[in-house]
């Protein structure tokens, strides 16, 4: 783990002198923006019972579709692409070290990006004299959840970044991953054949890992360690099959 | 372990990718300080036995020891022993050179005291200081192989290995290159391939022919010479009777003989070559011979050197059952 504060430090330093990570970063706060801006305008017609920051962080599947696809798609099919993965596996870093650095660069701009959004409840604190609307809780659940499962999800795009030789296809398949993982559980669970008493067993997996379940917990305050694990192992796997995946399109090169 | 073990030993590696044998049973040993050419026809095995060096690919069966370190159980080590430049070179668009190398001396754990230095250093021997601030991606093919050169170079590895390193240079470039190789001689162990064969005459000890996945051809270019092609030939521009020649040339030597034989031109000279199975200089004798015989006159006489492309397409052309047989033939 000696080079991965090299690589990690080289990976961020990199995406900071992109001008496509800024442009990134100002269409993201724009739609975040105007999100916000929707929210806001329904409070004003008529009383709500639930916080702001719940209705926000519902609706971070849209970020998250189109930000992590497009920040973690570059990451290994670009070098293996160039040819660049040669180069730097035969200096004295493992794969491992190669992987870890790429992914924790993707995941500091992911929360970088989202930290920025702070600024929106900020305005919101300023300017709003209601103190259950401005309740601190759900903001903070929120954003634990955005960082928790964050993890996962960028560890999908770059597995998908590490199987594409291609950054578009790359793009695509971790779109179709998360996709599948965030929308996927909403849809199984509404299924009438899960039923079943057969499916029983089925049934409770699909329910542990609703991810909109878990977002609902974590703003109410509920952190469950269950929840944790799942994000936690998942990413773990995740990351190990992005290194068996490096390694084995080497073997087959 | 004996002292100083050689920089490279290759025992019996064989590749097989998918069913193909990209590399079929190769031996080698490069010693420490050598400066060794690796050539071979498109598609022989030389960029795959390089990355089997450098421990990028792993190799099918057969051991590969740099610096006396086993590439299968010693990956980094291995790594930090060897300075790498893969065929294409690939680089990274969007870095400035400066910045590329410095990173890339990280990796390679140069100490980051000695890394500044060591860098102005590389840049300077690789004269890239005008462009150290320009981006890789907007530099010419010349300097953006010279940026590859660079970062072999930049830990000062003991062995450098270094896939094509002169393709698409111009002559100057080129000269710049091996000047910089030859100035590597006794410090570092380079083991280039190319297919500008002048270039391997010039700067390498020793060559190493590569055919099919297998050795072919090995020793100094001299060597090579005396074994692939087998004679000694002379031209000679002459004015006489062809008639009394041959007598003439067995007088000075049995084995010598007419290979080619001219048209006359205005003046009554023709051109021959003449072939020989001696290596050793008979021109002296040769000369004094024609010159004695009354009725003959010599315009010019030299004796011309088989090029290296020459031994590379006669070894090439040989195929490896025949190299095989010979091997049977001789077993040592």
């Amino acid at each position: 783990m000696k080079h991965f504060p090299t690589i990690l430090g080289h990976e961020i330093r990199m995406l900071l002198v992109n001008p496509g990570t800024y442009l990134a970063a100002v269409l993201f706060l724009a739609v975040m923006g105007f999100v916000f801006t929707g929210i806001l305008e329904t409070y004003n017609t008529s009383p709500q019972e639930t916080p702001p920051a719940v209705v926000f962080f519902q609706v971070f599947f849209i970020p998250v579709l189109f930000m992590v696809p497009l920040l973690t798609m570059k990451c290994l099919a670009e070098e293996r692409r160039l040819g660049t993965i040669e180069t730097l596996l035969t200096t004295p870093v493992t794969t491992t070290e190669v992987v870890l650095g790429k992914y924790g660069a993707a995941y500091a701009l992911y929360l970088g990006m989202w930290s920025s959004t702070a600024v929106l409840f900020y305005i919101f604190q300023r300017f709003v004299g209601d103190a259950h609307l401005t309740d601190t809780g759900p903001i903070l659940g929120g954003y634990l959840f955005i960082a928790v499962s964050g993890l996962l999800f960028i560890a999908l795009g770059v597995l998908a970044s590490a199987l594409c030789r291609s950054q578009s296809v790359a793009g695509i398949l971790c779109f179709t991953l998360l996709f599948g993982l965030i929308v996927g559980g909403n849809y199984l669970s509404g299924a009438s054949w899960l039923n079943r008493v057969d499916f029983q067993p089925l049934r409770s997996a699909v329910e542990y890992t609703m991810i909109f379940d878990h977002l609902g917990d974590f703003t109410r305050g509920v952190v469950d360690a269950r929840q944790l694990l799942f994000y936690f192992s998942g990413t773990a796997l995740v990351l190990i099959l992005s290194i068996l995946s490096v390694e084995a399109k080497l073997l087959h090169s | 372990m004996p002292e100083d073990p050689p920089a490279i030993e290759v025992s019996h590696l064989v590749k097989a990718y998918a069913g193909v044998t990209a590399v079929n049973d190769i031996s080698f040993k490069v010693a420490r300080g050598e400066i060794i050419g690796f050539l071979g026809p498109n598609g022989a095995g030389k960029s795959t036995t390089m990355r089997i060096l450098t421990g990028y690919l792993p190799a099918t069966s057969g051991q590969v020891r740099i610096c006396g370190l086993d590439v299968e159980t010693h990956p980094e080590a291995v790594k930090r022993q060897v300075g790498y430049m893969p065929e294409n070179n690939p680089l990274p668009e969007d870095m400035r050179v400066s910045e590329y190398l410095y990173f890339r001396g990280r990796l390679k754990e140069v100490p980051r005291r000695m890394l500044g230095p060591r860098l102005d250093e590389v840049l300077e021997l690789c004269d890239l200081k005008r462009v150290r601030h320009k981006i890789i991606g907007k530099l010419s093919k010349g300097f953006r192989q010279r940026v590859g050169i660079a970062e072999a170079i930049l830990a000062e590895p003991p062995v450098i290995i270094m896939d094509e390193p002169t393709i698409g240079l111009d002559p100057h470039q080129i000269l710049i290159v091996r000047d910089l190789i030859a100035s590597l001689r006794g410090r570092m162990t380079v083991l280039i391939s190319s297919h500008i064969l002048p270039e391997i005459e010039m700067t390498c000890d020793r060559v190493l022919i590569i055919n099919g996945g297998r050795v072919v051809a090995e020793g100094a270019p001299d060597q090579l010479r005396r074994e692939i092609i087998g004679r000694a030939t002379y031209t000679a521009e002459l004015a006489g009777d062809p008639g009394v020649l041959p007598a003439l040339l067995a007088a000075v030597e049995p084995s010598l003989r007419i290979a080619e034989m001219g048209e006359a031109d205005a003046t009554g000279f023709r051109r021959y070559t003449f072939a020989c199975d001696r290596h050793d200089e008979l021109g002296e004798a040769l000369l004094r011979s024609l010159a004695g015989q009354a009725g003959f006159r010599v315009r010019s006489l030299s004796r011309t050197h088989a090029s290296l492309e020459d031994v590379f397409l006669a070894a090439t052309r040989r195929s490896w059952d025949v190299v095989d047989a010979a091997r049977n033939r001789d077993p040592k």
